[in-house]
């Protein structure tokens, strides 16, 4: 079997804005939404910066027991899967009587672990740590809360791919719809954002020290770029088969043409070139597309010296002359890691719906690779029909989606 | 600890932490059927207990805890008890 699958709802709970109007107006405008963390600093960290998000509030939306498992990751996906189901026009009678599956992007889950050995090390014993700490401990926490909030019954896991998560998240419900196994799965990523997630990421130095000014630490491709902002929050993206969706008279936002995946096999930390060019390819294979058709490539691009220029040489290594306009959103968002990839998938759907396309802020000048591209650093009123968007992971993990307009 | 304060204590975590109306709170009510508590329920109220009456739940006496005045007794017996 090998169907067409679409996007028929899209959610976001991010550092740019808690809901799709918001995180548009944000993008359109250019909004950062990095902060310096002084928490970071007193405990020493090499950088404070940082992506800064609002707590949703669940009480009195979520009942005490649905509460109690879910660490901050699974409230952002739970904030935006609503609003995907919403735009999606899925109620909860119709996830009742068909088999929608879920697959979330998520790597880590970590102050509730933390919590808990410090309770058993304090204590000598297992007895106040509560019960919800392993279902707030796992990576498997936000598709194992959600399954059961919104009563999901199809397929049921997540997805652990460093930095490409929530793109390869999207790749494999891709797969499952267009081969047959699935008519409808709930995608996304997410990733939490507290001191605690990075400070084995704060000791590779890999953070931007720019301090002095956090809305301008964020810059790929830029040529004084120094280092990533972690940042996180949540996004939802409702991928469903065509006939489904034709079937309940579904909104369609978007389809997905193809999926690309590869590894390095050369550093665990270190991206390569090779790696997310052989990603790139297969997708625009699978899509059956050309490089000259692309409008625009979402770029993985963290505002790190190396990463930045390898994916860089991939792009223009498959592009060449066809100079597609490039951005990284994670000039504005910073790096939004396990989110990033169907975060990203968000954000350019937005773009291709209200006819822009993003700037790459706090890009002032090129480097010898990054000048290779068509980078914008304002926005561009312009219609967009199909779009690359990249994810490229510690350990050498790979991702590339291409998705355009439903015609 | 006298009774009366055993139950103004577990009353007030009920409806504050576990967000049961206060009406349901009722010396016959059954935890379970009643006021709607489940085994992973169970595990945070023993946190509570201790938190709040300084002693560790085992869960055998539990067993014979089926409602709310049981829940009461059990602990004014084993404060009592164990001064």
């Amino acid at each position: 079997m090998n169907r067409r699958v679409v996007i028929t709802g899209i959610g976001i709970y991010s550092t740019i804005g808690k809901n799709l109007d918001e995180v548009k107006d944000s993008l359109y405008n250019g909004r950062s939404g990095i902060f310096l963390d002084q928490e970071r600093k007193a405990y020493g960290y090499q950088s404070g910066l940082s992506g800064k998000i609002d707590q949703p509030q669940l009480k009195g939306l979520l009942d005490r027991r649905s509460r109690v498992s879910m660490p901050e990751q699974a409230e952002y996906a739970y904030m935006s899967t609503l609003e995907a189901l919403k735009i999606a026009n899925i109620s909860q009678d119709h996830i009742d009587k068909n088999n929608i599956g879920i697959i979330f992007g998520n790597d880590s889950s970590t102050p509730a672990l933390i919590r808990a050995v410090d309770i058993i090390r304090e204590k000598k014993d297992t007895m106040l740590i509560g019960s919800g700490s392993v279902f707030q401990s796992m990576n498997s926490t936000v598709t194992m809360n959600l399954s059961v909030i919104f009563r999901l019954k199809g397929v049921n896991f997540t997805l652990s791919g460093a930095c490409a998560s929530g793109s390869h998240s999207i790749g494999m419900g891709f797969l499952l719809i267009k081969h047959g196994y699935q008519d409808c799965i709930v995608c996304g990523g997410a990733q939490e954002i507290n001191l605690f997630c990075v400070g084995s990421f704060d000791t590779l130095g890999a953070f931007s020290k720019r301090e002095s000014d956090p809305t301008k630490a964020s810059r790929p491709f830029d040529k004084n770029r120094d280092g990533l902002v972690p940042s996180g929050g949540a996004a939802t993206v409702i991928l469903e088969s065509y006939e489904s969706a034709v079937k309940r008279g579904a909104p369609i936002l978007a389809e997905v043409f193809g999926y690309g995946f590869s590894s390095d096999g050369v550093h665990i930390s270190v991206p390569d070139v090779d790696g997310p060019r052989r990603a790139i390819q297969m997708a625009l294979e699978l899509a059956d597309i050309k490089p000259g058709m692309i409008d625009y490539v979402n770029a993985h691009a963290t505002s790190t010296p190396l990463g930045d220029a390898n994916e860089a040489e991939a792009i223009n290594a498959v592009f060449g002359n066809a100079k597609p306009f490039v951005s990284s959103t994670k000039s504005m968002t910073g790096h939004e890691m396990w989110m990033a990839g169907s975060s990203e998938v968000v954000y350019s759907i937005l773009m291709m719906q209200n006819s822009f396309i993003a700037p790459n802020i706090n890009f002032e000048e090129p480097d010898e690779h990054t000048c290779k591209l068509n980078i914008t650093n304002r926005t561009i009123d312009k219609e967009v029909n199909l779009f690359l968007s990249n994810s490229f992971g510690f350990g050498g993990t790979n991702s590339s989606l291409i998705i355009g307009k439903f015609k | 600890m006298q009774k009366e304060e055993i139950i103004k204590i577990i009353n007030n975590f009920l409806v504050e932490e576990f967000e049961i109306d206060e009406s349901k709170l009722k010396p016959e009510a059954l935890l379970k059927d009643d006021l709607g508590l489940e085994s992973l329920d169970f595990v945070d109220v023993a946190v509570i207990i201790e938190k709040e009456f300084g002693f560790k739940v085992k869960g055998e006496d539990m067993v014979s805890v089926r409602n709310l005045n049981d829940l009461y007794d059990y602990i004014f017996n084993y404060l009592n008890n164990n001064k």
